[in-house]
């Protein structure tokens, strides 16, 4: 098996990560050809809110996505053997390298050349003096840093925008042919229409949220190899690499918390609504009893109880990233398991209302099995609170984990996350001069995500549902 | 309807017995006493003595359900269920795992917790009210276009941010509160101000923007087209019709966080270095305390039960349909 | 109308703004009303009517504007005045009440302080005043014990008396114009009588002009002077009511009246107008109806018709009185050739067997109180209904809403578990089969509901829909034969089976109502429960529908238990009546006994409630006093006794037994027995 220089690793999250794009997918082909299927989602390409939320989503989308493909590079023969490196990458990582790998001693500021902190330095001819010693990588190119430092990030910097703008140029050319060849009208009209915003599908908006992520992804691009963007933190490491990488942590926690809350709301609040009676009683008296413990310490109650699991039984858990994925899976489950109350008392309460139309009616007059009613009448009519829901859930999950890490109850703190990086960067705020870059990135990236997740969430609503009132408080 | 309420309370002791039988579950079955002694104790100083002594300074040595050693009643009170469990229900809170009272520290930390978590709720909900009963009197213009817009913004940012940005613009940049800390008396206010604003401004996005929600839907139903066919203004309409019948989706969600007030805010606490039950459970958490995790989940269940319960009884002060029912 | 109007609206135009091209729901209207007249704004849901009233108030939702024209109400625009003057002049000058008094009133406020506040905002009283001046309103509009309602809350009220409180609000100021949306379309043809003779009477004596928008020619004839027919968003005739009545000019208003059941009698077709109405976002070159008229002139698609006199002060908007205006009014085609037919068969299937019995149904929904939650009573929503069901023929269920006759259908049919009794069917007792069983003899017996909106999924494909009753009743072999039915049944229902494919959100509510009655014939029963099958449809659709299940009787064979609570329809579908009154029968019979020679009290009050649709037709005189009482209590002794005009002493003790008046006849009444 030495065909590739590398070994795929498939982590469990990465796994539901794939099965849930999988999914989302079959979803989509299945929806393509159902026009009431397809209807909504039309309804939320025609939002031009919605429409550039997407854009940004689809961005960070594929970040996690690229950091959920992990593999172990080949190491370099050693006694004529071929061993795997025992450390997991991924293939973020790989288009990362140079800011992964790229380490400082400790703490630098964004763009710096120098360290953070004054060191004992030794001169060549011997004396020592204590000064900020220049930093390994960053700005490393520069002879003379104080001088050339503004003029080569303004270049470096004009340059990546620059190749930004005509990559977007291009992409909007591309676009309006597209337009064009698709409605039979000329370029020119084609143009008219993208920009004064007469398209069905609001592309002005893409374009717009397209031309913000390029005027500030172009300039970092161009920058990153050669300064730390955002500054290095405690131990020296990139934190535009970090803040990257927190990226997956938040989508997976987002997505598959409500992947595993899905099906104990789905079951069980349509079959409380749909049989009543004592399946009702029960089922309402376990979803009262699971919501009456605040969230926060059940949460807090059940990862206690994983961690003394995990470190009762390590052996099961060979390496540091496999431990932590399992940490994260295991969170992801306690999140859904103690999350499903809300949406089961929204389905019960649909249901209970479905049950009694008469379509359903007609169905038991044909002694059509209960099964069979809840699959093909009740299920398909009930989706749309679902999808609302799964969309509206991600935000908060994401803001979730933030406080959890915080509270030492989130994920492994070897794992890369927003929760991490605040809680690491927290108590740098007492310093003189204050640390701020790691919290500044940590903030910047979170609000994108979950500013996109929450603009997006509601023309998803406004689309599927624009009279559901959801009490959505989040934690 | 005292029937109704008195059938509510017992459904509320059977819902505590089941959040008691899970948490027992929860802390007794996915690890064992001993392993959680292993994991207090640290992989150095794992010996089987140590463990035995850790379990007996703590009351876990005897078994969980049935004490076969005893006789008589003891066979049921003699073990870790009647010890841990059953006793909850008398507020016998028992020793944390470190060997103090938690009975005491709870009676003692609950005071500064509703210092901070009555104000900002008060305020809270009056600011987050008119917030919404302001856009909804604008609604479909400008102003509310942009007042949404600033709801999602802000419920888009972190709690920790906005404690963390107070922190440094009131108490580091400007100087204006101490940055942490807290004392009794009034006193207090200066520690108190901050936790309490930052606590409001937080959830200014979210309640803001859904109470305009159930405004908006109060104003599309048809008893607010008669009053105004009766000429009245449409301020009047808001506050005399709309704000009424709102009130009842409002207290749902409302009065049942009241009695949780007592419990705190985990983060604010811990930030502000409020000596609340907030920062009491973060500092259990912490290490790793389970019999202190174990009485507030307790604790905060029986507030929630006490709350769904004043829940039912705000209805019959809004409603009238409870009320004559 | 030589005098200057009260109101007088020109060109009046509202659009709704949606995702789509702006729909114009009013589209030019124009009319005037006198003071102290009764003008009726008729149409069938849809054309504008609502919209129009609302307009004319300023108080359309947010998705609507008016565009343009002009309503003056004493020489005064309103459409030009500033929202504070034009609050003044709501509530004051201009009244409105409207259709859904359940949802009109402030849930959370006293009828009196809701009351008060119209007092208060319009005139100087004050204090103990403003209360005074409630009472005197609430005992204007027949509020029993008004003094005492005052303090009471509108979901302690029933529909009828919410509808009284929405008038004294109106009435509070004396308002020149008092404008009705559909006031009664909510309420039981009962209820109806007294809140229509209340507004006549208050009309009268309060001087006041009265704008009423209604669905109902007979309410149109019973209470209004001048009369416009509303179309796709105008006015197509206008005139008053008598000369209208004699002699509807335009063909869409010949058609709704001949779509009318009780014109038609019962051995006729119902005329029926094909097609649908016009979306209203299209812009009109031609006549609206053009395309649905059955006397279109080759020009009525391309040009829009002028106003044409067609009598005293009686005008439409058609071409066909461009030429033809001083013949004789063009007379409707007679759709009397097969009524023979269908008499004829009436007499055939007599003597015949019972297809289905009910015996003594009951079902009673349990009432749970206290700590426990023990049964501590029921609601006897059916309480021992005795019925002969004959194949070929249709039994009419008829009575007012809460009744129990829909539990009654749901009943025989196990959709909702009875209590007691039997449903003989073939031999067996449907009731005690077990679930097997059950679904076996599930072929014989099927139901159509009224919402043709809620009686197919949304989700679910035409053909797929039809085919779920023959999968679970395995009826059908194979999928190539299935396609084949649905095909047949699809083509029997007047539909193209190239519908199969598609949704149900793409058909009209006719249309649905035809998949319905197609996915109830998939399994071929014997006999249909069709539960108000057209309460939620308009008149013309109505005919179609009720045309369709006369054909497909005659055709198949088919029993159908017919429950509605419109008497005409009952006496056009159904050859035996029963009427249902508290979970009772309280008469049964022929439908010429029961509905020519009705000889229960409540049977009389009933038919004697609904409005004819002839303004030359006397006025109902025997009345309903009071609402429908509670089933959970029912009255003891006879249960109509309260609200009886004729009731003795012993009928508030003793329950009547069954009087049989003839061989078909049966009343349950002390007073029946002489006979």
């Amino acid at each position: 098996m030495t065909l590739f220089p590398f070994r795929f690793e498939l982590l469990w999250t990465d796994a539901l990560v794939w099965l849930l794009v999988a999914a989302i997918a079959g979803y989509a082909a299945y929806a393509s050809a159902r026009p009431h299927l397809r209807a909504p989602w039309s309804r939320v390409s025609r939002s031009a809110s919605g429409i550039a939320a997407a854009v940004i989503l689809a961005t960070f989308v594929l970040a996690g996505l690229l950091d959920s493909v992990h593999y172990r590079p080949l190491l370099p023969p050693q006694d004529g053997k071929l061993a795997y490196a025992t450390e997991v990458r991924s293939l973020l990582d790989r288009v990362l390298e140079p800011l992964r790998v790229k380490r400082e001693k400790t703490y630098s500021a964004p763009l710096a050349t120098h360290l953070y902190a004054k060191e004992t330095l030794q001169l060549p001819d011997g004396r020592e003096v204590r000064e900020f010693p220049r930093l390994r990588h960053g700005g490393a190119h520069l002879k003379d840093p104080a001088a050339d430092r503004a003029g080569d990030i303004a270049l470096r910097g004009f340059r990546g925008l620059a190749v930004a703008l005509l990559l977007w140029f291009t992409a909007a050319v591309a676009l309006g042919a597209a337009v064009a060849q698709r409605s039979g009208i000329g370029i020119d009209a084609a143009w008219n229409d993208i920009w004064r915003g007469r398209t069905a599908v609001p592309w002005r908006a893409a374009l717009g949220a397209l031309a913000v992520l390029a005027v500030i992804a172009g300039p970092v691009v161009a920058l990153a190899p050669h300064y730390h963007v955002f500054g290095t933190d405690k131990v020296g490491q990139d934190v535009l690499y970090q803040a990257l990488k927190s990226i997956r942590t938040g989508m997976v926690i987002g997505t598959l918390a409500t992947l595993v809350m899905l099906p104990f709301a789905l079951v069980l609040g349509v079959m409380a609504g749909y049989f009543k009676g004592r399946v009702d009683d029960m089922i309402q008296y376990l979803y009262t009893t699971l919501s009456s413990i605040p969230g926060v310490l059940l949460i807090a109650a059940a990862v206690l109880m994983m961690q003394v699991y995990i470190e009762n039984h390590a052996a099961l858990f060979p390496t540091t990233e496999i431990r932590a994925d399992v940490r994260l899976i295991a969170l992801c489950v306690i999140l859904g398991v103690t999350s499903w109350t809300g949406l089961c008392r929204l389905l019960r309460g649909e249901t209970l209302k479905l049950r009694e139309l008469e379509y359903i009616q007609a169905a038991h007059a044909f002694g059509v099995s209960h099964w069979r009613v809840m699959m093909r009448h009740v299920m398909p009519n009930v989706m749309h609170i679902v999808m609302i829901a799964l969309v509206m859930d991600f935000s908060g999950l994401v803001l979730a984990e933030a406080v959890l890490s915080y509270v030492g109850v989130g994920v492994d703190p070897s794992m890369i996350s927003f929760g991490t990086m605040i809680n690491s960067a927290r108590l740098e705020m007492a310093r003189e001069p204050m640390v701020w870059w790691s919290l500044a990135a940590a903030f910047v990236f979170m609000l994108a995500l979950v500013l996109a997740a929450n603009i997006f969430a509601d023309a998803v609503r406004d689309a599927f549902d624009p009279r559901l009132v959801r009490a959505g408080a989040a934690a | 309807m005292s029937g109704y309420i008195l059938r509510r309370l017992i459904y509320g002791v059977f819902v505590l017995i089941g959040v008691n039988v899970l948490t027992f579950a929860l802390f007794f079955f996915v690890n064992t006493p001993d392993d959680m002694a292993r994991a207090q104790l640290g992989a150095k100083r794992v010996t089987p003595e140590a463990v035995e002594k850790w379990k007996l300074e703590r009351g876990y040595h005897k078994p969980l359900f049935l004490n076969d050693k005893v006789s008589g009643f003891e066979r049921v009170t003699e073990t870790v269920f009647y010890d841990k469990s059953v006793k909850l229900f008398a507020f016998q809170f028992g020793e944390s795992d470190q060997g103090r009272n938690i009975g005491y520290d709870i009676s003692t930390r609950m005071w500064p917790s509703l210092a901070v978590q009555l104000p900002a709720f008060l305020i809270g909900l009056l600011v987050y009210i008119s917030f919404a009963l302001l856009m909804a009197f604008f609604r479909a213009t400008v102003l509310d276009f942009w007042g949404v817009v600033l709801c999602v913004l802000m419920m888009s940012i972190s709690t920790l941010f906005y404690i963390i940005g107070g922190q440094f613009i009131f108490g580091k940049l400007w100087n204006l509160v101490p940055i942490s800390g807290y004392n009794g008396g009034f006193d207090a206010i200066k520690f108190l101000a901050l936790p309490v604003l930052i606590g409001v401004i937080s959830g200014i996005g979210g309640n803001a923007r859904w109470y305009r929600t159930i405004f908006l839907e109060e104003i599309n139903k048809d008893y607010v087209r008669t009053a105004r066919a009766k000429g009245l203004s449409e301020a009047r309409v808001l506050f005399r019709h709309v704000l009424q019948n709102a009130m009842i989706p409002i207290l749902t969600g409302v009065v049942v966080v009241i009695p949780l007030l007592f419990m705190g805010a985990l983060i604010t606490e811990s930030f502000f270095g409020i000596p609340g039950l907030g920062s009491y459970t973060i500092d259990a958490i912490g290490q790793q305390d389970f019999a202190i995790v174990r009485v507030m989940v307790f604790l905060g269940s029986v507030l929630y039960v006490i709350g769904l319960i004043l829940t039912d009884l705000s209805y019959t002060l809004v409603d009238p349909r409870v009320r004559f029912s | 109308m030589s005098t200057k109007p009260l109101l007088r609206v020109r060109d009046l135009r509202t659009q709704i703004h949606g995702d789509g091209p702006p729909v114009r729901a009013v589209d030019g209207v124009s009319f005037d009303i006198a003071a102290g007249e009764t003008f009726a704004l008729v149409g069938e849901s849809g054309c504008g009517k609502s919209m129009t009233a609302l307009s004319l108030m300023r108080l359309l939702p947010d998705a609507a504007t008016i565009t343009g024209g002009v309503v003056e109400l004493d020489g005064q625009n309103l459409l030009v005045l500033p929202e504070s003057q034009m609050r003044d002049v709501r509530g004051r000058r201009v009244a409105m009440i409207f259709q859904e008094p359940g949802l009109s009133l402030n849930p959370v406020m006293t009828i009196g302080a809701q009351i008060a506040e119209s007092v208060s905002r319009h005139t100087a009283l004050s204090g103990a005043a403003v209360d005074a001046r409630v009472i005197e309103l609430l005992d204007a509009v027949r509020m029993p014990d008004a003094a005492r309602r005052v303090n009471e809350y509108p979901f302690q009220l029933s529909g009828g008396m919410k509808q009284r409180v929405m008038i004294a609000m109106a009435l509070a100021c004396d308002p020149a114009l008092l404008i009705a949306d559909e006031p009664t379309t909510a309420l039981d043809v009962t209820v109806q009588a007294q809140v229509l003779e209340l507004l006549r009477d208050l009309q009268r004596s309060h001087g006041m002009a009265m704008l009423l928008i209604t669905h109902d020619l007979g309410v149109v004839a019973q209470m209004a002077q001048q009369v416009a027919v509303m179309y796709a968003g105008e006015i197509i005739e206008t005139g008053p009511v008598q000369t209208f009545f004699k002699g509807p000019a335009h063909p869409y208003s010949r058609k709704l009246f001949d779509s009318l059941p009780e014109r038609a009698g019962r051995n006729r077709m119902l005329a029926a107008i094909p097609g649908a109405v016009p979306p209203l976002h299209r812009l009109f070159t031609g006549c609206r109806f053009a395309e649905r008229c059955d006397r279109v002139l080759p020009h009525c698609a391309g040009t829009l018709p002028a106003w044409h006199v067609v009598g005293d002060e009686h005008e439409a908007r058609c071409h066909l009185y461009a030429e033809v205006a001083a013949q004789t009014a063009p007379g409707a085609e007679s759709t009397a050739d097969q009524g023979a037919q269908i008499a004829a068969r009436r007499a055939q299937d007599e003597g015949s067997g019972a297809l289905l019995q009910v015996k003594d149904l009951q079902v009673y929904f349990p009432i749970r109180k206290g700590l426990l939650q023990r049964v501590s009573g029921h609601v006897r929503a059916v309480d021992g209904v005795t019925l002969d069901i004959f194949p070929g023929r249709t039994l009419g269920l008829v009575g007012e809403s809460g009744c129990g006759k829909t539990t009654v259908g749901k009943g025989l049919l196990r959709l909702v578990a009875p209590t007691g009794g039997q449903v003989l069917l073939g031999g067996a007792d449907f009731l005690a089969l077990d679930r097997k069983a059950l679904r076996a003899r599930r072929r014989d017996v099927q139901i159509i509901f009224q919402d043709p909106y809620a009686s197919l999924n949304p989700r679910v494909r035409i053909g797929d829909a039809l085919e779920e009753g023959l999968l679970a009743l395995g009826v059908g072999a194979g999928a190539a034969d299935r396609q084949q039915r649905i095909d047949a049944l699809l083509t029997e229902v007047g539909l193209s089976p190239d519908i199969k494919g598609r949704y149900p959100h793409e058909f009209s509510g006719g249309q649905r109502q035809r998949i319905a009655i197609a996915r109830a014939l998939s399994v071929e029963p014997q006999l249909i429960v069709c539960d108000e099958p057209t309460s939620a449809l308009d008149v013309s659709v109505q005919a179609q529908i009720l045309n369709l299940l006369k054909r497909l009787q005659r055709e198949k064979g088919l029993a159908y238990l017919f429950i509605s609570h419109n008497m005409s329809v009952i006496d056009y579908m159904a050859d035996e009546v029963a009427v249902m009154y508290l979970g009772r029968i309280v008469e049964q019979g022929s439908v010429d006994d029961v509905l020519r020679a009705p000889r229960h009290p409540y049977t009389q009050s009933l038919l004697a409630a609904v409005p004819a649709a002839d303004p030359q037709a006397a006025r109902p005189v025997l009345r309903l006093a009071g609402d429908l009482p509670s089933p959970v209590n029912p009255p003891s002794g006879c249960h109509f006794h309260p609200r009886c005009a004729v009731a003795v002493t012993h009928c508030a003790s003793v329950y009547p037994d069954a009087q049989r008046l003839s061989a078909t006849h049966v009343a349950r009444c002390h007073l029946c027995k002489q006979d």
